[in-house]
């Protein structure tokens, strides 16, 4: 294969690498945009939700398609309540100081993963696509299910700039964020808010995952690197922007894929990381974001 | 006030540390070489106290400086062949150097971006280790002989892998460290770092450097925990990338939380509680992890001042 269409296709798995990325991070974003509480169990809400579309996919026989949509409908809903039960439990109590909830989702982080060990195992499993339909393009096949994924992203993005501009709730989420005590003056239940946009922030992952399995396994281990990931998508998009969530996203997978297939995965990742280090020390408030008030 | 409690809080850290030394006679041969482990991982412990205790710096990078002092001590003792006391001082040189970068770019920065810049150097470290995976050979890591952990002071030999001199040489290390955490806590410097953690504007305001005093506090700590991990690497004979993970610094923020942040006694007592409470539970099940997260959630909803800082607060007002 040539160069070109050697790019394509480093390309195209960065753009799917990016659908899971945006998800992944718009959750985390707008839990610490609205809460200002940073996430660091968000991973683990991940592999929860890759976990469990694994378990619900294997409740039903037949075609991969019902196992997965049973997943993609199940999977967020399951991930959504223990989020909020961790909320109501632990984040509420500690009254969302900034270190203590690091603390406390750390402390969520290592239960989590404890518990997919013990009860899912250290092996990897997949889950079967729903349809596997090949797109012959010139050069080469490819996953029509990738492309899914890339659309199922991009449709899951638009719905939540909807909700958040367009709806009540959106006004609602987007004033605690502005200012969480005017807000409640006016009769905003801003502790209501603050759990709902915790359990929305964990269902994004969640789905995320369960677009995910059927292309890469669910393993008790997952969460680590997409929430690293994730923590530099937030950072370089300017935390609680969601046009710039996106653009980081789509900079971030397309180059780690283009990067990975070159070079060296692990190289790959460590240039990343240090470049994304020295943006948050030299340009706090990300590149697409504005100065906070 | 100052001289009054001076002579209590000298005794009560001669005290601990006699303690210790007389264990060496008490305990049996396995709880010898676990807390001699221990040992070391409290120095790591007071190190990170340091700038989360009395500094209030919440830091998720601090394995890269344990990391830095176990491969800069490891490797040098590896490759070249140096002998023990250059490669231990290699070491600690190594972690002074990294937190003196490290500090300077990540102060500029506050709160959570601190946590998160922090995590993401020591990430970076711990990926470099498993791209040169030829030479430290990854997860897998390197041992180092015991031809290699032998000192020879003129006529005297000190074999570092032989328990009794291991405990030992961990009680003079951790004596060191311990007495100079005491020193700095009590020091014009310690009451700096203490008055920067309550209230960093009133302190600029005051005239004080304030990102100097931060940036010496990373310093000193990055030399503590190096010391840590280059004492790990020469009296345990084992080097891998595992003590980069980000796990490892987690561990001395929960062994810091559970004694008492900003307590000298703290990090010893946080660090020995959670070696056996996870050496007992992992008798019973291998759900260690389920263990550290549980005493992470209820430390900082119940009981967030730890152990000794509830002593503090409570009846022994003195405590450094």
């Amino acid at each position: 294969m040539s160069f070109g269409p050697h790019l394509l296709l480093a390309t195209l798995e960065g753009l799917v690498t990016s659908a899971v990325l945006a998800l992944m991070a718009l959750g985390l974003s707008l839990v610490f945009g609205v809460m200002r509480v940073v996430n660091v169990a968000h991973g683990e809400f991940f592999m929860l939700g890759a976990v469990l579309a694994w378990f619900f996919s294997t409740l039903v026989t037949g075609h991969p398609a019902i196992g997965f949509l049973l997943a993609l409908v199940l999977s967020p809903l399951v991930v959504g309540a223990v989020a909020l039960v961790s909320e109501r439990l632990v984040l509420r109590r500690l009254n969302y100081d900034p270190e203590a909830t690091i603390v406390a989702t750390i402390g969520l982080l290592y239960i989590i993963q404890q518990l997919a060990l013990t009860f899912y195992g250290p092996e990897a499993r997949p889950v079967q696509a729903p349809f596997s339909i090949r797109i012959a393009l010139p050069w080469f096949g490819y996953s029509g299910y990738k492309l899914f994924v890339i659309a199922a992203s991009a449709a899951m993005m638009l719905a939540t700039w909807f909700v958040l501009t367009r709806t009540r709730a959106g006004l609602v989420m987007r004033a605690t964020q502005y200012d969480r005590e005017t807000a409640q003056n006016f009769g905003i239940p801003v502790d209501r808010v603050y759990a709902g946009v915790f359990a929305l922030g964990a269902m994004l992952a969640a789905v995320a995952a369960v677009l995910v399995v059927p292309i890469s396994q669910a393993h008790y281990l997952m969460g680590l690197d997409p929430l690293l990931l994730s923590f530099i998508v937030v950072i370089i998009g300017g935390l609680g922007s969601l046009r710039g969530t996106v653009l980081a996203a789509v900079l971030i997978g397309v180059s780690d894929g283009v990067i990975s297939v070159f070079f060296s995965p692990t190289l790959a990742k460590m240039i990343a990381t240090l470049v994304v280090a020295m943006v948050l020390v030299f340009r706090p408030q990300g590149l697409f974001g504005t100065a906070p008030r | 006030m100052r001289t009054d409690t001076t002579g209590r809080v000298v005794a009560l850290h001669l005290a601990v540390i006699a303690v210790l030394v007389a264990l060496l006679w008490i305990l049996p041969d396995y709880h010898r070489g676990v807390m001699a482990r221990v040992l070391v991982l409290s120095v790591f412990a007071m190190g990170y106290n340091l700038t989360f205790g009395y500094a209030g710096l919440l830091s998720l990078g601090h394995a890269m400086f344990f990391a830095a002092g176990l491969y800069g001590a490891g490797l040098a003792a590896y490759y070249p062949g140096w002998s023990v006391l250059p490669s231990f001082a290699f070491g600690i040189a190594c972690g002074g150097v990294l937190a003196l970068v490290v500090g300077f770019l990540a102060l500029r920065t506050t709160g959570v971006a601190f946590m998160i810049v922090t995590m993401m150097f020591s990430q970076v470290f711990y990926l470099t280790t498993l791209y040169y995976t030829t030479w430290t050979r990854g997860e897998e890591g390197l041992v180092l002989g015991t031809d290699l952990r032998t000192v020879s002071l003129g006529a005297a030999t000190l074999e570092l892998w032989e328990p009794t001199t291991r405990y030992l040489v961990a009680v003079g290390l951790f004596s060191v460290v311990f007495l100079a955490t005491m020193a700095i806590a009590r020091a014009p410097f310690g009451r700096i770092l203490i008055a920067i953690r309550e209230n960093e504007e009133r302190m600029r305001m005051l005239g004080y450097d304030v990102h100097r005093a931060k940036l010496k506090a990373m310093v000193l700590s990055g030399l503590f925990c190096a010391a840590a991990g280059a004492a790990y690497a020469l009296l345990f004979g084992y080097v891998g990338s595992s003590f980069a993970s980000i796990q490892y610094s987690i561990l001395p923020l929960l062994w810091v939380l559970l004694g008492g942040a900003a307590t000298t006694l703290g990090p010893l007592f946080g660090t020995v509680f959670m070696f056996y409470v996870v050496d007992v539970t992992s008798g019973y099940t291998s759900a260690w992890l389920l263990v550290v997260g549980v005493a992470l959630i209820l430390l900082v909803l119940f009981f967030p001042k730890g152990v000794f800082g509830t002593i503090r607060e409570r009846w022994l007002k003195w405590l450094p």
